[in-house]
């Protein structure tokens, strides 16, 4: 390498200095434009570590000039989506569940609102149209475990059903005939004949009489005498065509024996008593509210 | 022009700027990590949180094993979306006893950090052994096979261990009783008073519909149920971690 620098011929450009082959390569220096954004990005960064919080300091940190916090300006989204609802909220808050429908335009508000959290947290379970599944009711039609007007409603979601955590939850257990030794197996296979034929299910099956006289003293005091179910209890009606956990003779057959008991959240402590309300009247005005 | 002449020989020296650049890399990551070490606020200090019971350390497992943080983050951002769907944002505390945690990048599904308490043990089960009865659109695996899959409750101790060697605060009481805990916490019919008195808020039971046997799908859903729920944020300012 010669202490001048090498200058191609053609263009008149510095080269490198390095050869392979005869090949030189030209050494043009960067745009002018490049670098100078390269020289404005750093002067941004100065100015970006001023206003934000950026430089570890001994037991704290910088907390730039602008007083950002990514906190303080959640808190500040929050209040203002709050003030912009803050009419309606407000009402919602102070306003009885019960007495909500008389006002429409806050029964809008709530119904839609209710639409929106019974999207997030409710259809993992009851299904994104609310028709339910096996273990989970569907909420569109009129039968009702735990009752189907506003005041029950709300108490079922604020508090939950069997969720241990929630003191004033929904509870009640049916006792496990088969498991504990309390029915033998031909009578629970006569009760479930007998809850079929309840139901309307006709399997030419006749009662030689013993079996209503055992439904009424084991089942009646929660189904009722006449099947029909008891919303005090949750204990569901048995002479409709709803099942929580099927119809075959099979299923009741283990209903009767082990029975399942369906559980659900509390809602009130997690989504807050506005939302609660708005919930019960989105499920309310499904289709079956009473 | 001097300064560039020197920097043409970084330049023209391969070894040389490999070493120059991990020096530079170097400075970076220690001014960017180190102080999170010994500036007092990075973690929150809040009530509730404490180390993982024997049972949900396992869950805890069982959930790095099979990769759910691929699909699932464990992390709420402070973002109104996010808080409005998930719950209150997630605070450093509450991941300060997960070696490693499991904050994810990823969001296929929705983040767990607060799923504790928002659906039953039998859900649990059903969706994890068949997602699709469920919820028809998911996209998530199927993992029934856990329960099939019995816990050996010889090297809980061991475990809880080596999560003291890195920094949890177990007590040589609750390694002493980890197996035990790893048991009762399961069992329906157990004393519990024991578990719950080393380990609060821990949600007691059988999980996985099965009360005779220990299986990973007890220890997963035991986890499950009480992500986000150890911190009470009733009892805090709204303002109370901003800084
Ligand atoms: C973990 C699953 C789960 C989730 C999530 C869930 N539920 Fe339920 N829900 C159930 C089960 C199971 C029952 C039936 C309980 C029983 O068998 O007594 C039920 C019952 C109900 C009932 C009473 C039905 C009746 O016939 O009396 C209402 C109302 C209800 N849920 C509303 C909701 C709302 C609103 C949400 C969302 C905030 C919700 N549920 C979320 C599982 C769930
Ligand atoms: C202590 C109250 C109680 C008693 C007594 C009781 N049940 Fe029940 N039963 C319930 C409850 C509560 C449910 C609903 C469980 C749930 O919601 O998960 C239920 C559910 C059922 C079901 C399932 C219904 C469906 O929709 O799938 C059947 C069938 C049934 N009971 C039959 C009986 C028979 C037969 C007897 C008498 C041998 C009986 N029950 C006694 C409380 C009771
Ligand atoms: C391929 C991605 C994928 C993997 C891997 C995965 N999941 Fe999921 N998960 C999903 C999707 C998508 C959903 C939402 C639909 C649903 O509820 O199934 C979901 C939902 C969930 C939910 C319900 C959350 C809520 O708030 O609704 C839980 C709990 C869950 N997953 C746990 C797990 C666990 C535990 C594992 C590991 C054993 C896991 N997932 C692995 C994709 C995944």
């Amino acid at each position: 390498m010669s202490d001048k620098p090498h200058v191609d011929e053609i263009s008149g450009v510095e080269t490198t200095g390095h050869e392979w082959d005869g090949i030189r390569e030209l050494n043009n220096p960067l745009p002018r434009w490049w670098v100078w954004i390269f020289y404005a990005t750093i002067v941004f960064s100065i100015g970006y570590a001023i206003y934000y919080p950026s430089i570890p300091l001994l037991n704290d940190f910088t907390k730039g000039v602008g007083g950002y916090s990514s906190r303080a300006e959640l808190n500040q989204e929050l209040d203002a989506a709050a003030a912009a609802k803050a009419g309606l909220l407000a009402r919602l808050a102070e306003t009885d569940v019960t007495e909500i429908p008389s006002d429409p335009e806050l029964m809008r508000f709530a119904v839609s609102g209710g639409a929106a959290a019974y999207r997030v947290n409710c259809s993992q379970c009851h299904g994104s149209g609310a028709q339910g599944g096996f273990g989970y009711p569907n909420l569109n039609d009129d039968a009702w475990l735990w009752g189907g007007d506003l005041q029950s409603l709300y108490t079922t979601i604020a508090h939950g059903i069997r969720f241990e955590t929630d003191d004033q939850t929904r509870y009640s257990e049916m006792p496990a005939f088969g498991r504990d030794g309390i029915l033998d197996r031909q009578q629970i296979k006569a009760l479930a004949l007998y809850v079929r034929s309840l139901a309307g299910l006709d399997d030419g099956w006749v009662d030689a009489g013993e079996t209503e006289q055992s439904f009424l003293d084991n089942c009646a005091a929660c189904h009722g005498e006449d099947g029909k179910g008891m919303a005090m209890m949750g204990a569901p009606n048995l002479t409709d065509a709803i099942w929580l956990y099927g119809s075959e003779t099979d299923q009741i057959i283990r209903q009767i024996s082990e029975p399942r008991h369906g559980v659900m959240p509390a809602w009130g402590d997690r989504l807050g008593d506005v939302t609660v309300k708005q919930l019960t009247l989105y499920v309310h005005q499904l289709g079956g509210g009473e | 022009m001097a300064l560039m002449d020197k920097h043409q020989i970084l330049e023209k020296n391969a070894s040389l700027l490999l070493v120059f650049s991990f020096l530079v890399v170097t400075i970076g990551g220690i001014v960017e990590i180190a102080p999170l070490f010994y500036i007092d606020n990075t973690v929150e200090k809040v009530e509730g949180v404490r180390p993982y019971s024997p049972l949900e350390l396992k869950g805890r497992e069982v959930y790095v094993r099979e990769g759910c943080y691929l699909c699932h983050s464990q992390m709420i951002r402070p973002f109104r979306d996010e808080t409005e769907r998930y719950g209150h944002y997630s605070l450093a505390a509450e991941s300060m006893y997960d070696h490693p945690f499991q904050w994810g990048s990823k969001r296929t599904g929705p983040d767990l950090a607060r799923v504790g308490g928002r659906y039953s043990n039998a859900w649990h089960v059903q969706h994890l052994t068949d997602p699709q009865s469920v919820v028809p659109e998911s996209v998530m695996p199927r993992y029934g096979f856990l329960a099939g899959q019995e816990i050996d409750p010889s090297l809980i101790a061991e475990t809880l261990r080596t999560n003291r060697a890195v920094g949890v605060p177990y007590s040589d009481e609750m390694i002493k009783q980890a197996a035990a805990d790893l048991a009762a916490q399961a069992d329906p019919n157990a004393d519990t008073s024991g578990v719950t008195g080393r380990y609060p808020k821990a949600v007691t039971g059988d999980f996985d519909g099965d009360p005779k046997r220990l299986t990973e799908m007890d220890a997963l859903i035991a986890y499950l149920q009480m992500l986000g729920t150890l911190v009470d944020f009733e009892a805090y300012q709204a303002d109370a971690f901003v800084r």
